[in-house]
């Protein structure tokens, strides 16, 4: 049973997380990213449980729970205890293309996802999965751009979180009824995924005295004349 | 039973190693679970044999023709390594050996997890768990290049993961919109692919393909993998170059077993192109490569493009060529890393440049480097010409000349590559007058007994193994 308020917050809370999307690309700071981030969990559960009222759904509202459980709670704490001097530090990221430019590449990403999925999404005549479908295929995208663009350990790792998040968008819609044993085994691995590689930028930082992914440049292919 | 026990036992290991009292048997323990699970595997492949299909537990474990030929593949190599682990590591400068052989296991246990899954979800999780476990392993020996090598290899394999779950969730979609609502397997996906519809499962592919493609090394995603392979330790390497990158390989055919299934998807003629870029990359970069391991990583890429232009030919006899090449690959590529191992202790350097005469130094790492080089750039009498020839004489009976002309040549170029490479290595006058550190024994085993099947495959397959291939290549989806 569908109500229209529904819907509508359901459209509200997507454009969210598009624009969180957005505004990961375009923040300078470490500490605005992993804010931009919980923003972004907290709005993609907001949108589970909305779903899950609206359409009785019961794995929704464990979807929501796990999402903020590992998105909203446990990954941001577990970035805090491993890399707590990295995440507070007060100075701009360097990546490869700059801000501005960045923001109109993350908006053709949006168009074109439009482009890409809108009419197959369109077909299914359900209003929900016509939202979550181009917005989260567009999340993916600029998460997986922003990996790309910055140069630093930490905000390529929340940029791998955030499309993760986009991921769980489209999925919210178009696979709610998956078995909640897989989306439970995916939350895990989420949250593996984190510590692992925070594990690992911290390692990297211990023995090379930076987290600066553009300084890792040692192995390469040389060209080298025929011998 | 077997089914589940394959899974559980290398967690058990794991934990032991893990556990204090037990840190000094780590290794035994490893290659005692390793060699009871090839055990194991072989145990479900006969009984596939006999049966076509085993059922652990119905509708989450089962295993068939192509899921019992990846079982009895990742735990051989993963037994061989482990044995070979064994002298090979003494020599690490990480002194926590425990550890690595507990992350081993683990990896171990993600590797056969994915093969034994009967639907895709599930096969997911196991596969992030596969990249998870091979990172720390990578990164095991703490240097700077192996901590680059490791972040590097995490950034673009793990990047695949939400990319292929987006893929794996339109997929359920497709299949829920085809009015299915139980748990999607592998053999309900195939059954239903003709009415599911066909630009949902194309994007589905598209976006699983670029995400397990990256963990496979397909180009031009294929970067992390000569990095990966150059600094990890060799046992490792021979698990991530013979087994790693054909587990993911294994899903994206899977899949394409069901995508082929759809009439009006279309994407064979797609994988052929893809498959032979990836080829063309990995041989001329063979060509001009000085690291001698990252020459075998560069011949994983160039393997893995066989396979997939193989599989997307698409016929009964292709996908026979594409397992068998499979099965090829993995067996004679987790040899040339024992063998590259055996040099790099006997000289101490990866140079290729550095390594001169090395038949005269130590006559049995010389002889054995000519032997899995024969082997892996695909002489006659070795199992790999056999499979390589039939994919490009299936290529030909389903009239793909252009294809076959183009992939044989590449073929050509990526011997002369390693053959060139190899023969600097192994002939002239050395440098050195004595080996660098002497073989560890169990390193002269496990390499020994890796050679046995890449010598006899190429001359003599066995009945049980040719049905098993059999069956394999029925899953592939070829007519």
């Amino acid at each position: 049973m569908h109500l229209p308020v529904g819907e509508s917050l359901n459209a509200l809370c997507a454009g969210l997380i598009l624009i969180c999307a957005f505004a990961i690309v375009g923040t300078r700071q470490v500490q605005g990213v992993r804010w931009f981030f919980i923003l972004q969990s907290v709005l993609l559960a907001a949108s589970c449980f909305l779903l899950a009222w609206d359409e009785h759904i019961v794995d929704l509202w464990w979807l929501g729970g796990i999402t903020v459980t590992a998105k909203v709670i446990l990954i941001p704490w577990v970035m805090k205890r491993t890399l707590a001097p990295e995440l507070y530090i007060r100075r701009e990221l360097s990546q490869t293309i700059n801000i501005p430019s960045s923001l109109l590449l993350a908006l053709l990403l949006a168009v074109g996802s439009e482009l890409l999925v809108g009419p197959i999404a369109s077909a299914s005549g359900n209003p929900v999965i016509e939202t979550n479908v181009p917005i989260g295929l567009a999340c993916l995208l600029i998460g997986a751009y922003s990996l790309a663009a910055r140069r630093e350990a930490i905000p390529q790792l929340l940029g791998i979180l955030a499309m993760e998040n986009g991921a769980f968008l489209a999925g919210i819609a178009i696979a709610p009824t998956l078995p909640l044993i897989a989306e439970l085994a995916i939350a895990v691995d989420v949250v593996l995924i984190a510590v692992i590689v925070g594990l690992l930028t911290r390692t990297i930082e211990k023995t090379m005295g930076t987290t600066e992914a553009a300084a890792l440049s040692e192995l390469r292919e040389e060209t080298v004349e025929w011998r | 039973m077997a089914l589940i026990a394959i899974i559980a036992l290398p967690v058990l290991a794991a934990l032991l190693c893990w556990f204090g009292p037990f840190r000094k048997l780590a290794w035994h323990m490893t290659v005692f679970c390793q060699c009871v699970e090839f055990a194991l595997a072989a145990f479900i492949a006969s009984k596939v044999i006999a049966d076509a299909r085993v059922t652990g537990a119905a509708g989450w474990f089962e295993a068939d023709g192509l899921s019992a030929l990846t079982l009895v593949i990742v735990t051989f190599v993963c037994a061989l390594a482990a044995i070979y682990a064994g002298g090979y590591m003494s020599h690490s400068s990480n002194g926590k050996l425990w550890r690595f052989y507990a992350m081993y296991n683990l990896l171990s246990f993600a590797l056969v997890a994915v093969p034994s899954q009967s639907g895709p979800n599930l096969a997911w999780v196991a596969m992030e768990l596969v990249t998870l476990f091979s990172v720390l392993l990578v990164g095991f020996e703490n240097t700077a290049g192996a901590l680059e090598a490791a972040w590097k290899f995490s950034v673009l394999t793990i990047m695949g993961a939400p990319i292929a779950l987006f893929g794996f969730l339109l997929l359920f979609w497709a299949w829920h919109s085809a009015g299915h609502t139980e748990r999607d397997t592998w053999d309900a996906l195939q059954a239903v692919a003709p009415v599911m519809s066909p630009q949902l499962i194309r994007l589905s592919f598209l976006l699983v393909f670029v995400g397990f493609g990256a963990k496979t090394g397909f180009a031009p995603m294929h970067t992390w993998l000569p990095d990966a392979h150059s600094e990890a330790p060799t046992p490792v390497c021979a698990v991530l170059s013979g087994v790693k990158t054909s587990v993911p390989l294994y899903v994206i055919l899977r899949f394409l077993g069901v995508v082929l299934a759809s009439p009006e998807a279309r994407i064979g003629e797609w994988m052929v192109v893809i498959g032979l870029i990836s080829v063309a990359i990995g041989a001329f970069l063979l060509l001009q490569v000085h690291d001698y391991k990252r020459m075998f990583a560069y011949s994983t890429v160039e393997h893995m493009g066989i396979i997939l232009t193989a599989a997307g030919l698409a016929s009964r006899a292709s996908d026979f060529g594409a397992v068998f090449q499979l099965l090829n690959h993995a067996i004679t590529k987790s040899l040339c890393f024992y063998v590259a191992g055996i040099v790099l202790l006997a000289m101490g350097t990866r140079e290729i440049k550095s390594v001169k005469g090395l038949l005269r130094i130590s006559p049995f790492a010389g002889a054995l480097l000519i032997f899995c080089a024969l082997a892996i750039a695909g002489a006659p009498p070795f199992p790999i010409f056999l499979s390589e020839f039939a994919i490009l004489s299936a290529g030909i009976q389903t009239g793909h000349g252009v294809a076959v002309a183009i992939l044989a040549a590449l073929i050509v170029v990526a011997f002369v590559g390693i053959m060139l490479q190899v023969n600097r290595m192994a002939f002239g006058r050395p440098d050195l007058t004595e080996v660098h550190v002497a073989l560890p024994g169990t390193c002269r085993v496990a390499v020994l007994a890796a050679m046995v099947p890449v010598a006899v495959l190429g001359v003599y397959v066995p009945g049980p193994i040719h049905s098993l291939l059999m069956l394999a290549a029925q899953q592939l989806g070829g007519r």
